[in-house]
């Protein structure tokens, strides 16, 4: 019998993330610390950000969990540092669109495009958005301390 | 020796593709699935019996109260219990708990006393102490589990004082599949005047279980992981226990006379199955002890521990997983945690689960646990009657395909 394919799941984008997560780590004076866990399979994923008006400065995770969720930060951070809030905004409404309502990938996602198979498997959804959630809180906290 | 093969045409839903390829359930453990001979008595009772028990002249009551009560001789029998009305149907094993935290704890346990646990308890035996000693201003004490999976009793003979009052523990690990020394632990209890409860939702239904030997105080375990429906669980209490006790819930069925101000209670056991039981479930359950005791406990746990030793020694040869739990397959149940260092458990199991294997990822309802092996989570395999060694082989093979997606056992998981 032939291998089952994972090839749409699993894609080189995402372990690659997964492997090499880029801006993990601790920031030594972030403006807003936020946090997230899954309680039902413990996956945890911590925000540190620096937003200063409407620009996210610096953007850094950590956190522990399946690939999909740590792949999904790793993302999340690359794309969103040093960009605007109202941009951080719209591309989670993308993420969201993409992964609940299976609306096509948006070219403004860049590599987070590499989600949409997460999508077809209802289950793992919420790892893939674990680290929105926790954005979505950061960004609300930085916007009433502003 | 059992007849596999046979066993499992007993099993519909074991004939089934799963993404493709024949279904490979490994998830026992966390419940069982059900045999024809089970099916079929929930769908006979409703076409023949179903009327409301205790309390009916007409036939058809008669005939569902005598079911009913036939089934608390036979789970009696099933576990040995020298008595039947100390047999209490609940909901699940997790209600048998509760209701012993409450209608024995409530009246036993003041501020100061102390309960002792164990680190490899399920949640459902460690939030109803947690809850009544907060009502008590009780304090809880937890048994730690050795380096080889085993119990420190060492500890525990330390732990145990004139002070405790009940040691709860679980008999067969959910996660590292551990055998725990009951005896050894109700000798300890004893000597210091505390009582104590045994869970024993992974034992009951793969070992053979003698209740009186154990000398347990309170067994308590669930009907769907041992081949039975879902929303029936047993209390067994010693004799004498129950009758000492408050009721756990008021309603119907367990009263004897109510008046405005007050009642009096219904002998045991009826005075803790409040309100209309779960009475076609029950009935269920009998077909499921039926189907194991013809099948034989010995035998039954014969199979489970030479599937589990041909799985041990399987998953070690996989390239950077680990293995918990003891070392052999005779010191433990049919359940197999392990950890591998390429991918998180969840990515495991999604893979196995695309090879058509249903293996649970997680923390197992045993976070106190998965902390103290220092993992995130674990992935499980767990074995019942109908798993074949074929069934270990094509779990092996779903591994070896995650460290192919994952870069092999040298990569380790970043997070």
């Amino acid at each position: 019998m032939q291998e089952p394919q994972f090839d749409d799941f699993y894609r080189e984008i995402i372990l690659d993330h997964y492997k090499k997560p880029r801006n993990r780590g601790e920031l030594d004076a972030p403006t807003q610390r936020v946090e997230g866990v899954n309680p039902v399979c413990g996956d945890e994923i911590h925000l540190d950000l620096v937003v200063h008006g409407q620009t996210i400065d610096d953007l850094t995770f950590w956190g522990q969990g399946c690939s999909i969720s740590q792949s999904s930060a790793s993302m999340l951070t690359e794309r969103l540092k040093g960009r605007t809030v109202e941009e951080a905004g719209r591309v989670l409404g993308k993420v969201r669109a993409m992964l609940i309502d299976g609306a096509l990938p948006d070219d403004e996602l860049g590599d987070l495009q590499a989600l949409e198979g997460v999508a077809k498997l209802p289950v793992r959804v919420k790892c893939a958005l674990l680290s929105w959630n926790v954005l979505q809180e950061g960004l609300k906290q930085a916007t009433t301390a502003a | 020796m059992l007849d596999i093969a046979a066993i499992r045409r007993d099993f519909p839903i074991l004939d089934q593709q799963v993404n493709g390829r024949p279904l490979v359930y490994l998830d026992s453990a966390a419940t069982t699935q059900k045999p024809r001979q089970v099916i079929d008595a929930l769908v006979r009772y409703y076409e023949t019996s179903n009327a409301n028990i205790h309390r009916g002249i007409h036939t058809l009551a008669n005939r569902a109260t005598d079911q009913y009560e036939g089934v608390r001789a036979k789970v009696a029998d099933f576990i040995g219990a020298p008595n039947a009305n100390d047999i209490v149907f609940t909901r699940n094993a997790t209600e048998s708990i509760n209701l012993v935290a409450r209608a024995w704890g409530d009246s036993n346990i003041s501020e100061g006393d102390e309960i002792v646990l164990t680190l490899m308890e399920h949640h459902s035996n460690i939030v109803p102490w947690q809850l009544l000693a907060r009502r008590k201003g009780a304090v809880l004490r937890y048994v730690t589990v050795r380096e080889d999976g085993h119990l420190d009793l060492n500890q525990l003979r330390e732990l145990v004082t004139d002070r405790t009052k009940v040691v709860s523990l679980v008999h067969m690990s959910n996660v590292l599949g551990t055998i725990n020394p009951v005896a050894d632990v109700a000798e300890i209890a004893h000597r210091h005047g505390a009582l104590v409860l045994l869970d024993a939702a992974q034992s009951v239904p793969h070992l053979p279980v003698d209740v009186p030997s154990l000398g347990a105080d309170f067994v308590a375990f669930s009907s769907h992981k041992m081949l039975g429906p879902t929303g029936v669980g047993v209390l067994w209490a010693r004799d004498g226990l129950l009758a000492e006790m408050e009721p756990f819930l008021g309603g119907g069925d367990m009263i004897a006379l109510v008046r405005p101000e007050e009642s009096t209670w219904a002998d045991v056991p009826h005075k803790f199955e409040a309100g209309t039981p779960n009475i076609a479930d029950v009935i269920a359950f009998g077909a499921a002890v039926d189907y194991l005791a013809a099948l034989g406990m010995d035998a039954v746990r014969q199979h489970e521990v030479q599937i589990t030793a041909y799985a041990l020694d399987a998953l070690r040869k996989v390239p950077g997983l680990t293995v918990f739990g003891p070392e052999d397959a005779e010191e433990r149940g049919g359940v197999v945690s392990f950890a591998m260092d390429a991918a998180h458990p969840h990515d495991i199991a999604t893979i196995a689960d695309g090879h058509g294997v249903a293996i649970r990822a997680g923390h197992h309802c045993a976070q106190l646990l998965i902390r103290h092996l220092g993992v995130p989570a674990t992935s499980r395999a767990s074995f019942a009657i109908y798993n074949t060694m074929d069934e270990v082989d094509v779990l092996v093979e779903a591994l070896e395909h995650v460290n192919r997606i994952f870069g092999g056992g040298d990569a380790r998981a970043a997070v």
